[in-house]
């Protein structure tokens, strides 16, 4: 009973949607007061309506209705409750619910927290994020119901894939979505913008906090699923440009460049027809990666034909809000006025550059992503496009944006003075090329890259240092005077500090992994010993397993740094229930100066354990410095002028006459 | 990295990559054994390199791949006998051929493009860079400031 209610509150979400995207639509072009107030309450009950249907589908799984097919087919009754939980969206048509569930959130949101906006503005993004809701939940009523019921009812479910019972993994989707999502909130304000044909520093200011919210998202979800690669798929990688990682890297990129060219609408009313495209196309590929991963095209061609209903939809989906958005765009960006001039040594010119880089590198992806398949398309030939590909292009787009980071946060709006901009730099230069000379000397014939790569990440996380130092007159001024200073800083720029330094951090730690990373694969028997880096491995031995909806085998391993022991670690092989499906629990032993790895592997023919040993340098930082990014964005979103509220428009575009 | 899953679910028992009685006495040999195999698709899963693999094919790709290093093959020979073998599809890195030309040249092609668009647009619009006041706003500033 509580399937169908689901079911049916699904149905009316979509009834409510088509009214939440014609009505307040029709009443903002015609200035039909009651139509355009009609927007709020029609999304806060498509929120309600979309809330229902997703309860209702927890519901089924933490009863273990097996009677929902969804249920059976993706559950199991003896499941940990958080991966009962998780299991709702481990699987197609719950994660498409899942992603409904957050769109009509952060319509919900707007709906709520936008009080500052004009009502025809706030009307038009409403009723665009209607038109989104409308299609994906369309989808979902279609094609791809969660609620399809099983007669006979089977008495087991088949039990969530057990590589996704990982607690990062079942939180991943959701702060993934969130960030997707989150985007489409940028793309309705950019469309509402363009039938508004007005884009001034009011709409920049009221977009960038979603942007940066969803932004956030992405971050701390790409970097989620990252630490579940390296610790859960048992290979020491943390990234392996897989078509489905890049179908998320691609909105952080492009939203990246999105909240730094905002920045320059926000401030100096400039960029303005080029922001607003990036929203659009931020937007576009969190859609493209929705299709995508849900299409099944990325397996092959082939794959996506033998279920064509779904993909031809989602791309169906795609091709509308892309090409309609494009479409209006070319229509009437011409009418957006251009705004203030900058030379091009300026923090403008510099953020140009920063979106010139990001939009490079973020096509880099998407060809490497899609290529392979677009050439099948046409010519039938097979080619792979791997890590080396996006090694060579990516790499070097991304290294003088990097470069340039620290210096274009030193310019001055409008036109700036490049030598004095360096000049507060020098420290900041000489202590990062110290620390390559360090690196230089000590890795003798390690690779060149090493003390390159190292002294760019020192360069980022001194640059972003000087650059607080300076604006609170550290050293120059007496203490309690760059103290107070400090306090009186904008949260935004504190915020953009600590973003550039964590990307320093994060940089640091890429380097370390890809080029010193110390790999040994030994066969060992209980007793022996083995090195890894500085430190000495011994397998203690190995002893059966049984964890609630598992059984395996346990290896018990101790570490030792020259003869002292410093930690003893486990590495378990499971076999998880129904199917008995095979997983690794990675034994790690993790230190700020780098991580001991240990996977135990097969029995050999002579009794031995493989064992696959590695001592992973620095790779904490790469986590460690999305979280300082993440935090960055945080303190950046409670800056004042984003609690204050967005300056009023003229009263020409503010006051909208009631009918 | 569903596809890397879904590749290390459908092998019933899994077998790390590289074992150790497939590693080479000579070290040197080993390195060059590994930058290859890195380098080299597994056939049978999705976007893994045979490094990785722990798909019995990939094993009998390493292998093959050192036992070529031994007798004293150059990389290129081997790389080339492994594509006459499984097609161009193997290769990670796709070599640059007509075929290839606009997936290599794309991302530089849009940064020099985007260069040329932000200089046409600085000619167009012949920006003021240096605008000077005009005799008005002179005059204008000198009372302000008298």
């Amino acid at each position: 009973m509580i399937a169908e209610i689901g079911h049916f509150a699904l149905i009316l979400a979509l009834a409510v949607a088509a009214f939440q995207t014609l009505v307040p639509l029709i009443g903002a072009e015609r200035g039909h007061g009651q139509m355009i107030a009609s927007a709020v309450p029609a999304t806060l009950l498509q929120l309600i309506l979309v809330y229902v249907a997703f309860a209702a589908l927890t519901h089924a799984y933490l009863i273990s209705d097996f009677s929902v097919q969804n249920v059976f087919e993706n559950s199991h009754s003896a499941k940990p409750l958080l991966y009962k939980i998780s299991g709702v969206w481990g699987n197609h048509e719950g994660s498409m619910l899942l992603w409904v569930f957050i769109l009509a959130s952060f319509g919900g949101a707007v709906a709520v927290f936008g009080d500052n906006l004009p009502p025809t503005l706030k009307a038009r993004v409403l009723a665009v994020q209607g038109a989104i809701g409308f299609a994906f939940l369309l989808f979902i009523v279609v094609a791809s119901n969660p609620f399809a019921r099983l007669n006979p009812v089977p008495i087991e479910g088949n039990g969530l894939n057990p590589v996704l019972q990982d607690p990062a993994l079942a939180f991943h989707p959701p702060f993934l979505y969130a960030g997707y999502v989150g985007l489409s909130v940028a793309f309705s304000f950019a469309i509402a913008a363009l039938i508004d044909g007005k884009v001034d520093a009011a709409w920049a200011r009221w977009v960038r906090p979603w942007t940066l919210a969803a932004w956030m998202f992405l971050t701390i979800g790409i970097s989620m699923g990252s630490w579940w690669a390296y610790y859960e798929l048992g290979w020491g990688g943390w990234w392996f440009w897989d078509p489905v990682e890049n179908a998320s890297f691609m909105p952080w990129l492009v939203a990246t460049a999105l909240l730094h060219s905002a920045i320059v609408v926000e401030k100096r009313n400039a960029l303005k027809v080029w922001t607003v495209l990036l929203s659009i196309l931020a937007f576009s590929l969190s859609l493209l990666g929705t299709f995508l991963v849900r299409s099944g095209v990325l397996t092959s061609v082939h794959a996506f034909a033998v279920d064509p209903a779904r993909g031809v939809f989602i791309l169906g989906i795609l091709c509308f809000f892309i090409g309609g958005a494009l479409t209006l765009f070319a229509w009437r960006a011409p009418a957006l006025k251009a705004g203030g001039f900058f030379s091009p040594i300026s923090r403008e010119g510099g953020l140009v550059l920063n979106n010139l880089f990001l939009c490079a590198a973020c096509a880099s992806v998407l060809i490497g992503t899609l290529y392979p398949l677009a050439l099948e398309t046409v010519t039938g030939e097979k080619i792979s496009v791997g890590p080396p590909y996006f090694n060579l292009t990516f790499g070097p787009i991304m290294l003088p944006l990097l470069l340039l980071v620290p210096i274009g946060a030193q310019l001055s709006w409008k036109r700036a003075d490049l030598f004095a901009a360096l000049q507060r730099l020098w420290a900041a230069a000489a202590l990062a090329v110290g620390l390559g000379v360090l690196v230089l000397i000590a890795t003798e014939r390690g690779p060149w890259l090493a003390p390159f790569g190292m002294a760019l990440g020192a360069w980022l996380i001194f640059g972003s240092l000087a650059d607080l130092a300076n604006r609170i007159a550290l050293f120059s001024a007496p203490l309690p005077t760059s103290l107070s200073r400090l306090a009186g800083l904008p949260r935004s720029s504190l915020g953009m500090t600590s973003a550039h330094a964590g990307l320093g951090l994060m940089i640091i730690g890429i380097i370390a992994i890809s080029l010193w990373k110390v790999e040994h694969i030994v066969a060992m028997k209980p007793g022996e010993r083995a090195d890894v880096g500085s430190y000495t491995v011994q397998f203690v031995g190995e002893a059966p397993l049984t964890g609630e909806n598992y059984t395996g085998r346990a290896g018990r391993f101790r570490l030792f740094r020259g003869e002292r022991e410093v930690a003893t670690v486990v590495s378990e092989k499971r076999e998880f229930k129904p199917a008995g499906t095979p997983t690794t629990e990675v034994g790690l032993y993790q230190t700020l100066a780098g991580d001991v790895y240990v996977v135990m592997g097969d029995r050999t023919a002579d009794g031995a354990r493989v064992v696959r040993l590695y001592f992973n340098p620095l790779v904490s930082l790469i986590w460690l410095g999305a979280l300082i990014m993440f935090l960055g964005g945080a303190l950046s979103l409670t800056d004042r002028r984003y609690r204050v509220g967005a300056p009023k428009r003229k009263l020409t575009a503010a006051g909208v006459p009631a009918e | 990295m569903k596809w890397l899953l879904l590749c290390f679910l459908l092998l019933a028992v899994p077998a790390y990559a590289v074992q150790p009685d497939e590693i080479l006495g000579d070290a040197r040999l080993e390195q060059r054994a590994r930058d290859l195999s890195t380098g080299f698709r597994c056939l049978v899963c999705q976007n893994q390199s045979i490094d990785e693999s722990d798909a019995p094919l990939a094993r009998d790709l390493r292998i093959l791949i050192r036992e070529r290093l031994t007798k004293g093959d150059s990389d290129s020979q081997i790389r080339d006998f492994v594509v006459a073998r499984y097609g161009e599809f193997v290769l990670l890195k796709p070599r640059l051929s007509a075929r290839t030309a606009i997936l290599w040249a794309t991302p530089f092609l849009i940064i020099l493009a985007g260069f040329a668009v932000i200089l046409r647009r600085r000619k167009l619009s012949g920006v003021p860079a240096e605008s000077a006041l005009s005799a008005e706003e002179q005059k204008a500033l000198r009372d302000l400031s008298s």
